[in-house]
């Protein structure tokens, strides 16, 4: 049922549990036939990385990622859409952002949880800035243009609806 | 009506203030103008916003493009392409 479900939006400091999130969305419920998860996570950049710092708008940042949702919640059949994102300084290993689809079938779920972070990357406002392995402060990490062929894409792509 | 203009990463960091509340003189209409304006408003502006064309900026907490008008905007975000995510 498309348009049922209202996507679950987080902006925090703090870590969160992967497995943890799915189970919030399946537990209870046997209609669920797919769970597509993915997490971003903090690299070392090959050891020149001590940690990234995440900047975010307050504020924007839950209603802009809540808004990418409610378009993909629109676009395919969801049993359940949660987004996290995380702020402040993160280490090499740990998470960044999560997002879990839940749908009957699973193409709907991968499809839906790609859109969510192809817009979350180019349009959700949060910045990062690199903090170097050696003790210096690194700079702001620059956009991709990739991310944002990767976002207008979606522009082209009709809605699959099976 | 002053309007609070709200600065994120390096634009923060060049203009050297997170927020500022400023009354906006007659003749700005757009975003556009709004960002030459505050370009004119001393180096740390000019540096900040040195190519305007780069600076993303959010109405209200929504995103907008340049032409955008700005009457009865409460809080004008400027920023750069972010890399969340």
């Amino acid at each position: 049922m498309p348009g049922a479900v209202v996507p679950t939006v987080r902006i925090q400091a703090e870590d969160f549990d992967v497995a943890a999130e799915i189970a919030k969305i399946t537990q209870g419920r046997a209609d669920i036939g797919a769970v597509v998860t993915f997490s971003g996570l903090c690299r070392d950049e090959a050891g020149r990385l001590a940690a990234l710092e995440l900047e975010h708008y307050p504020g924007m940042a839950e209603a802009e990622i809540g808004r990418i949702a409610v378009e993909a919640v629109g676009r395919w059949p969801l049993q359940g859409l949660t987004a996290i994102h995380r702020h402040g300084r993160i280490a090499p290993g740990e998470n960044i952002v999560l997002v879990v689809a839940a749908s009957t079938h699973r193409q709907a779920a991968f499809e839906a949880a790609n859109f969510l972070m192809d817009y979350l990357k180019s349009r959700a406002p949060f910045w990062k800035k690199e903090h170097l392995a050696d003790g210096s402060q690194g700079s702001w990490v620059d956009a991709k243009e990739a991310d944002d062929e990767a976002a207008s894409r979606w522009k082209q792509a009709a809605p699959k609806r099976n | 009506m002053s309007t609070r203009l709200i600065y994120f990463a390096w634009v923060r960091e060049r203009i050297g203030k997170p927020q500022e509340d400023v009354e906006l003189p007659a003749g700005i209409e757009t975003v556009a103008d709004l960002l030459r304006w505050l370009k004119s408003r001393g180096e740390e502006y000019e540096h900040a916003l040195q190519y305007p064309d780069v600076i993303r900026v959010a109405i209200d907490q929504e995103h907008v493009e340049h032409r955008e008008k700005i009457s009865g905007a409460r809080e004008i975000a400027l920023f750069p392409p972010m890399t969340g995510g």
